[in-house]
């Protein structure tokens, strides 16, 4: 048995030292890829089923650059936060993970557990902005690749549904409470509301907040720097009863809102007949259910539409590349990740979108895609998902903080000031306060 | 545990006294043989206890002592509070209704052909992991009829019962039609011979119109009669609330009543195809014109067995599911294990069939309906997957239990690993008792 190992041990080093021997003839060459770069990383991330494959894809680009670096990709689901802080308590963590959450990151970077990557600050910048190079840095320190993004102020709703009542899709907050009447007129629910986990609920109210209140009173809340008694908070909820304060409105009632996962919120407009007319949802609402409809004939969407004349603003979110364990070949992969024919992989097998500034926007393989992904770039202001920007405890946890909270409201509506103290208790617990 | 002292003692008694023997044998060979025993559980039992035990006395990040805070926080906090009430309402109920079911089930399937056929039956579910057998509930538990198999079994009951109408989802087009599609709806316009009523109603899906409707009309006045017509008040875009227009169909074979000043009934009739309907020989006076709420009635739109209210026994019915077979396969084999003469003997003294289960089985089955229950008191204490697999997000908090609170603090994101320590070591001492009286079982019947 030992002989047998050491057999294969020394194999692996000859193959190794000829592989290496292999790689120094067109080493430096200017394609990025290089075989002098060897090692096995480990990466996590959320996503499943097609978007695994796609992915895969993308990694496949990658080992085609660097044929010596072995990828293992483990998607974590939904679970990925509550994975990787395990993993990190243990001791164990991947090699590479790909978050959803700022806050999560900022965390992982206060224990050091995460490795500073500012080796790459530059090229993020170049390739994404500013905006997104600060976003995955914390005091300075680049720590995080983003990159994938998400535009989360979209509605999705079912051309048939708008057909049947004879409405367009709505740019301003009373055309589109009219239109959800019209629609109830015409015997179509209007709204699918999923609140099951409960952060579709706080995008929705992120999108209102941030037409209501503003991009700074935004960024406010976000930090904490003003409560969640705060009037802004009270008004953007009132805002949100047109569409939660009614059972009627919503497919199932409240009941049956509370009940419904995110993937079924989608399914629920993207069926024929309709269960319910619109759903507000991220442009990743293609990918996450199967359905007969065809793109612009059968399910389209439309921009979150203005409150009082508020600019168009994109509220969004965006996985972040991060690094446990620091090595050629990690380093390596997320370099490969800035650059855009990392994002084109995926962007040409859809359901992506990309923040790189200098991806062409017709490689998008879709009029769809090409609407939710350029939006992103023509708003005026663009801010990230405000939960994921919380302690995780508060902002990014199942049953538990704003997830809880937003839950509740859709519970009893009428709780306005019960449901902001709250908020601001576990805040405060949050923020340590 | 009882197993560890037995074989510590084994050796020494068992040595031949006759020879003194060296300090080898006496204890090496006991070493040897405990050692990967002892090693196990050292790793895997006693460490992580002392560490847990430890951990709870830090704060989040590990690093300061703080004292009692952690357990403090445990039974201030609200919903780590409701965790501890739903464990003890777990522990009143299921215990007792796993034994009670299982004995019941054990009786009587010695009675009936084919119980090998029930006792798998009934037994199956042990079969599945607890996980998923939370996951086949909470499809079954699903609020839409169409989706969960028990609000299914119901609808067809209830719609049996109670048919739905014609329009179960109308709503009044203006507001001259008021009511409620619950207790019916009135037209307000009072009509006198001659009237003309228009009953507006939207919210019907335009797939749903019957395929005889065609486009509503107002009807001419009648002399001496009271005409009208219901109609649906919709056409794309809106239109104009109220108005019958081009392109709005009439709502056929609707009943509409006339109601008199006092609100008696004074007349019935049916809608045409173009939704129009006509009293004849109205004598004078004032009337009004309603469609009764059975024409709205709604087809049951499902309980929400995964909702806050219901989530815990919802989760229990299907615990108590599983665990059942369990207890009829321990009491069955108890059961077979009583000497029959007894049962004989008291029936032959004219003793009933329910007194001889009173008196006789239960007292007699007593020790293993109690191993029954005391297993089912420690397994109820840490019950975790199965509520994490049934209840939703959104009614986690509402179901919640000592082991998931736990999970929750120290993985589920808020990743407070020294409050989840103090809630572990909490639950830790809740069993502690009931481990301490089994032992003791355990060493009385040996």
């Amino acid at each position: 048995m030992r002989r047998r190992w050491l057999v294969s041990a020394l194999l692996v080093g000859v193959v190794a030292i000829v592989a290496a021997g292999c790689g120094g003839d067109n080493g430096g060459s200017s394609s990025g890829g290089s075989t002098d770069v060897t090692g096995s990383i480990s990466v996590m991330a959320t996503w499943g089923g097609d978007e695994q494959d796609s992915f895969q894809a993308v990694i496949d680009g990658f080992t085609a650059k660097y044929p010596n670096v072995t990828v293992k990709y483990t998607s974590g689901g939904d679970n990925l936060a509550t994975l990787l802080s395990t993993a990190v308590e243990g001791g164990n963590p991947p090699d590479l993970a790909a978050i959803a959450q700022p806050g999560l990151m900022t965390d992982f970077a206060n224990k050091g557990a995460i490795q500073p990557i500012d080796q790459l600050h530059d090229q993020i910048v170049s390739e994404f902005g500013q905006s997104i190079a600060d976003v995955g840095s914390v005091d300075g320190t680049q720590y995080a690749v983003m990159y994938k993004a998400a535009n989360k102020s979209l509605v999705w709703y079912n051309v048939s549904a708008f057909d049947q009542a004879g409405i367009e899709p709505p740019t301003t907050w009373d055309d589109l409470t009219k239109d959800a009447s019209t629609l109830k007129a015409a015997g179509i629910t209007p709204w699918s509301v999923g609140v099951d986990v409960g952060w579709p609920i706080t995008d929705l109210f992120e999108n209102v907040y941030i037409r209501t209140a503003g991009a700074d009173m935004y960024d406010k809340l976000a930090k904490h720097e003003i409560p969640w008694t705060d009037q802004s908070v009270k008004d953007a909820l009132t805002v949100m009863q047109d569409i939660v304060g009614d059972s009627g409105n919503m497919v199932g009632g409240t009941e049956g809102a509370l009940q419904t996962d995110m993937p079924t919120s989608v399914a629920n407009v993207f069926t024929d007949p309709p269960k319910g007319a619109m759903v507000t949802i991220g442009d990743f609402a293609p990918g996450v259910t199967q359905t007969t409809l065809d793109p612009v004939t059968g399910y389209a969407v439309f921009t979150f539409p203005s409150i009082d004349d508020s600019p168009p603003s994109v509220v969004g979110g965006g996985d972040l590349f991060v690094e446990f364990k620091k090595s050629d070949a990690a380093d390596a992969f997320l370099e490969y990740l800035t650059t855009p024919e990392a994002a084109e992989i995926w962007v040409k097998r859809g359901g992506f979108s990309s923040p790189n500034k200098n991806l062409d926007v017709s490689v998008y393989p879709d009029e769809i895609t090409k609407q939710t992904a350029s939006a992103i770039g023509e708003a005026d202001t663009f801010r990230f998902d405000m939960s994921d920007l919380q302690p995780a405890a508060f902002g990014g946890t199942p049953g538990q903080g704003l997830f809880k909270e937003f839950s509740d409201f859709v519970k009893s509506p009428n709780d306005i000031d019960m449901i902001t103290q709250q908020m601001e208790a576990d805040a405060k617990k949050a923020y340590g306060g | 545990m009882t197993e560890m002292t037995t074989t510590v003692e084994a050796p020494e008694r068992g040595l031949p006294p006759a020879r003194e023997p060296g300090l080898w044998q006496r204890y090496g060979i006991v070493v040897i043989f405990l050692a990967p025993a002892l090693v196990l559980l050292g790793v895997w039992i006693v460490y992580p206890t002392i560490s847990t035990i430890h951990r709870s006395f830090y704060d989040r990040s590990g690093d300061n002592f703080i004292g009692l805070d952690n357990y403090r926080t445990l039974f201030s906090d609200a919903t780590l509070r409701k965790a501890i009430e739903n464990n003890l309402l777990w522990l009143l109920v299921v215990p007792a209704f796993v034994t009670a079911i299982g004995l019941v089930f054990a009786v009587l399937i010695e009675r009936i052909r084919f119980s090998v056929a029930f006792k798998v039956a009934v037994f199956m579910p042990m079969a599945i992991s607890l996980f998923a057998a939370g996951v086949i509930w909470r499809l079954m538990y699903e609020k839409d009829p169409d989706q969960g198999t028990v609000n299914a079994t119901i609808a067809v009951v209830h719609n049996r019962v109670q048919p739905s109408g014609k329009l179960p989802n109308a709503l009044p087009s203006t507001e001259t039609v008021t009511g409620s599609t619950k207790g019916g709806l009135t037209l307000n316009t009072p009509l006198q011979p001659g009237s003309v009523a228009q009953i507006g109603l939207t919210g019907i899906l335009e797939s749903s119109m019957p395929p005889n409707a065609v486009q509503a009309v107002v009807p001419e006045p009648l002399a001496g009669g009271i005409t009208g017509v219901v109609w649906r008040d919709f056409k794309p875009g809106g239109g104009t609330p109220g108005k019958v227009e081009q392109g709005e169909l009439g709502l056929p074979n609707v009943t509409v009543e006339l109601r008199d000043d006092g609100g008696r009934r004074v007349g019935t009739t049916k809608t045409e195809d173009n939704g129009t309907f006509a009293f004849d020989d109205v004598q004078a006076g004032t009337y009004r014109a309603a469609i009764a709420s059975d024409t709205f009635a709604k087809p049951f739109d499902g309980i929400s067995w995964l909702g806050a209210s219901l989530i815990t026994p919802s989760i229990m019915m299907a615990y108590i599911w599983v665990w059942a077979g369990f207890a009829m396969v321990v009491i069955a084999a108890g059961l077979a294990a009583i000497p029959r003469d007894l049962l004989e003997a008291a029936r032959t003294d004219g003793a009933s069939e329910w007194a001889v289960f009173r008196r006789v089985t239960v007292p007699l089955l007593a020790p293993v309906l109690t191993v029954v229950f005391i297993t089912m008191l420690i397994y109820v204490l840490k019950v975790f997957d199965i509520v994490i697999s049934i209840a939703p997000g959104s009614s986690q908090d509402d179901a919640n239990v000592i082991a998931l609170a736990m999970w929750r603090t120290s993985f589920g994101g808020v990743n407070d690993f020294g409050l989840g320590a103090a809630i572990a070591v909490f639950l830790f001492l809740l069993v502690i008792p009931i481990l301490l009286l089994n032992i003791r079982r355990f060493r009385r019947e040996a």
